[in-house]
């Protein structure tokens, strides 16, 4: 593992673990830094911690906010929520891979340009269907209006 | 210009969605390039932002008020900005086409306000606002006059109920607290609101997260906690940010901290950020979360209140529950307890949403006719459709058909008709839904949620999920109905926490007053509202096909053949009845059947 890496974990253990935060939080601290989890990265601070590291594993997998794959640059959320759903959610899904071009069971592009992932309700479910890029909700989506959106992040 | 002048915008998750940002900065550039020409304009207005006010699909609304007088206006965009400054602000005309219509008020004026009654009103990052509406006098009451016991009793005598879910007594849980004997006790904040068609919880807390902070104080004052918590969706990054903000300032006030209101009484708060787990809403996962752990509900007894967080008595309650305690300590149990029904008394706070023509938040005394909420409120089915069913309780709870629409909607009644209250999320369904389909949506969800601790809720709900599967895809058998009621009977009855016992529900319920679509689905192999693909038959009419090919484009199996202008034809053979043609087509010529 590389020195800076090593650095920023030992960060992370000083602000968490040493200040009795739990294994959570230091894994969102992880995910923070680093974009995903990293196997390489949880051994080390499995050692570090004397926690094993198969305590980590199973919390990474429980949460749904924990991520073992790196992740694109930009990340499509799609809300799938009950509203979403009975509002079209489906085909807006359909739309996207299809727009992205994303394999069956692809999340990511190969060129690590886009993620694609679902979510039960963002709570905005009066402008229902919802779609999530990076940080920005677009609301009373249809298929055409979020190949429309997307267009400015494949520059 | 006469008079002072306050410019509102919507600043919640739906106004920030439709552009609030940037018609807040549009609004602040007018008024500093209309101040050159008129020097009162900058110096008598006021811009302000305020959180959602529940009518969120017409936003970005914005409210001018100039004097007592006060006029809103819907979907406001950037551009529109300079004309509302030039004719309204300056000029005193307002633009009647873009104000608001009646519905906005029929909409508002049918409910009664007590959680929401400053949502929409106050500035939600600013302490001396929330204190300008009689904010955290109530705390002060409670500290400084009354005796933990005292507020417990008044607890009690309002007859307030958790709002979280289950509707369990909130004095009478805080006084199970307070009778352990220990040395630290916990209080709290249930902000997870999982449920998908839910979002009270997270509009309360972008539009006044004080309340809820005062809620606390106050609470923890009853159990004697020293300690509480906020467990809040990450998912909901504006009103996490809210939260952080509102806990800095209440201890600037000297709210939180030591020695609050000059008593002995020393009480902070830390927020917690749940990692996506739907049942990390339930109070044993939820405290298994915060100790670090995988969220994996326990058996109780013991319950929390007995033995909770690190072993210690604590107290969980709901956001709103939670929202409601300040003005019940300021106005009194008696007041509380003259509005709702028998059995549940105050208001409840509603994410209405789904066909209906006024989505929204909306807050109604409990008891209120389901009819009132949908036709009144929310104005009636959107388009011509056909009422159908209303869900309730999100996936823990069930569909309720048209000859239940007079049924009071309070713990008792939605109960009855094998639904629940849930967190209030309510979604309407119109007869373009089809039943078995929402209920294959709810076990999907709560098959994925499940935590796979116990066996009922693990593989129950995935067989059940299998049955619903293959029913919509016209794989049904005699006797699927049959045995999904049985199945769900037994999940209900034996899984370990809330999750498996009314994962079964949405099943239960959509068998009893729809039996009819299961059948259809399973015998003559349609789906009478059309939704459940692998059942219909897609075709063009040939009168109404332009030849735009727009339908063959978007056909990823090249189902479909025909020359430009010319009526175009679907081989059946090779369709693999997705449904992308008739997304596609403009001409409505794509029938389903
Ligand atoms: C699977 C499951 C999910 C739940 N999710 C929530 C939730 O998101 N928010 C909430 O306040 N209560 C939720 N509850 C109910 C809580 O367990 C608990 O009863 C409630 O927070 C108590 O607060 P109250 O008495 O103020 O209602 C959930 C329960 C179950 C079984
Ligand atoms: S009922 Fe389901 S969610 Fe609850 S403990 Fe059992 S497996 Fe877990
Ligand atoms: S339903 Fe799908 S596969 Fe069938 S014709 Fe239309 S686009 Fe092609
Ligand atoms: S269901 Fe999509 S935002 Fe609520
Ligand atoms: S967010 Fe603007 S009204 Fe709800």
């Amino acid at each position: 593992m590389e020195k800076t890496q090593e650095a920023v974990l030992e960060t992370i253990y000083q602000k968490c673990t040493a200040n009795g935060d739990n294994i959570i939080t230091a894994l969102q601290q992880m995910q923070n830094e680093f974009g995903y989890v990293q196997e390489e990265a949880v051994n080390w601070y499995a050692e570090r911690t004397n926690i094993p590291a198969s305590r980590f594993y199973g919390v990474v997998t429980f949460y749904a906010q924990f991520h073992l794959q790196p992740r694109g640059k930009n990340i499509i959320t799609v809300c799938q929520g009950t509203v979403c759903h009975v509002k079209g959610a489906t085909r807006i899904i359909e739309k996207i891979r299809e727009d992205i071009k994303l394999k069956e069971g692809q999340k990511t592009t190969k060129d690590m340009k886009f993620t694609l992932e679902t979510v039960n309700c963002v709570g905005a479910c009066s402008i229902a269907p919802v779609v999530i890029v990076n940080e920005k909700v677009f609301g009373k989506q249809s298929p055409t209006k979020i190949a429309q959106n997307l267009k400015p992040y494949k520059e | 210009m006469n008079s002072e002048i306050t410019v509102n915008v919507c600043l919640g998750t739906g106004g920030i969605a439709a552009g609030a940002d940037m018609v807040m900065e549009a609004f602040r550039q007018e008024f500093e390039s209309a101040g050159v020409k008129n020097a009162s304009v900058q110096e008598h207005c006021k811009l302000h932002k305020v959180g959602c006010r529940g009518f969120c699909a017409r936003d970005v609304l914005v409210d001018v008020t100039k004097g007592d007088n006060t006029w809103t206006y819907q979907y406001i965009q950037p551009e529109m900005v300079k004309r509302i400054v030039k004719d309204h602000v300056v000029d005193d005309k307002p633009i009647t086409e873009w104000l608001v219509g009646d519905d906005y008020h029929t909409f508002h004026d049918n409910q009664t306000k007590i959680i929401l009654a400053d949502l929409g009103k106050i500035d939600p990052e600013s302490i001396e606002e929330y204190l300008g509406v009689g904010g955290y006098t109530a705390a002060k009451k409670a500290l400084t006059e009354m005796s933990p016991v005292e507020v417990i009793e008044t607890m009690k005598k309002s007859g307030l109920r958790g709002r979280g879910g289950a509707g369990f007594p909130t004095g009478l849980k805080w006084s199970f607290c307070a009778a352990n004997q220990a040395d630290e006790r916990y209080i709290i904040c249930n902000a997870d609101e999982g449920d998908p068609g839910a979002f009270m919880d997270r509009s309360v807390i972008e539009g006044n997260p004080h309340a809820v902070l005062e809620g606390m104080i106050i609470g923890a004052y009853a159990i004697g906690a020293t300690h509480g918590y906020v467990y809040i969706r990450a998912e909901y990054p504006l009103a996490v940010n809210r939260l952080y903000i509102a806990l800095d300032h209440a201890r600037e006030k000297g709210f939180l901290g030591k020695k609050l209101f000059g008593t002995s009484f020393d009480f902070d708060i830390k927020v917690k950020l749940g990692a996506g787990a739907f049942v990390c809403g339930e109070e044993t996962a939820l405290i298994a979360s915060i100790e670090g752990e995988r969220g994996m509900p326990r058996a109780k007894p013991p319950f929390p209140a007995n033995k909770g967080l690190w072993g210690k008595p604590t107290i969980i309650n709901n956001v709103e529950t939670l929202a409601n305690i300040p003005p019940i300590i300021n106005k009194g149990a008696e007041w509380f307890a003259s509005i709702g029904s028998e059995k549940s008394k105050g208001t409840k706070v509603i994410a209405l949403t789904g066909k209906i023509r006024n989505t929204g938040l909306i807050e109604i005394p409990m008891g209120t006719p389901l009819k009132d909420i949908i036709f009144n409120i929310g104005g009636g089915i959107e388009g011509d459709k056909l009422f159908k069913a209303v869900q309730t309780g999100g996936p823990s709870g069930g569909c309720i058909p048209q000859q239940h629409i007079d049924l009071p909607v309070d713990y008792e009644g939605l109960k009855s008709v094998g639904s629940m209250m849930g967190s209030g999320g309510m979604v309407v369904l119109d007869e373009t839904d089809c039943m078995v389909n929402i209920s294959k949506f709810f076990l999907e969800f709560t098959q994925s949620e499940s935590c796979g601790k116990c066996v009922p809720c693990r593989i129950g709900t995935k067989r059940l999920l299998e049955i619903l599967t293959r029913i919509t895809e016209g794989n049904g058998k005699k006797g699927d109905i049959e045995l999904l009621q049985t199945l769900a009977e037994d999940v209900r009855d034996s899984s370990l926490c809330g999750l498996g016992m009314s994962a079964p529900n949405p099943v239960i319920s959509t068998i009893k007053y729809f039996r009819h679509e299961y059948e259809a689905h399973i015998n003559h192999k349609k789906c009478p509202a059309k939704v459940c693909n692998k059942l219909l038959t897609f075709f063009i009419r040939e009168d109404m096909c332009v030849g735009c090919g727009m339908c063959a484009k978007a056909c990823s199996v090249s189902a479909i053949t025909g020359e430009k202008k010319k009526p175009h034809h679907i081989d059946s053979s090779v369709c693999i009845k997705c449904g992308s043609c008739f997304d596609a087509c403009k001409f409505s010529a794509v029938l389903k059947e």
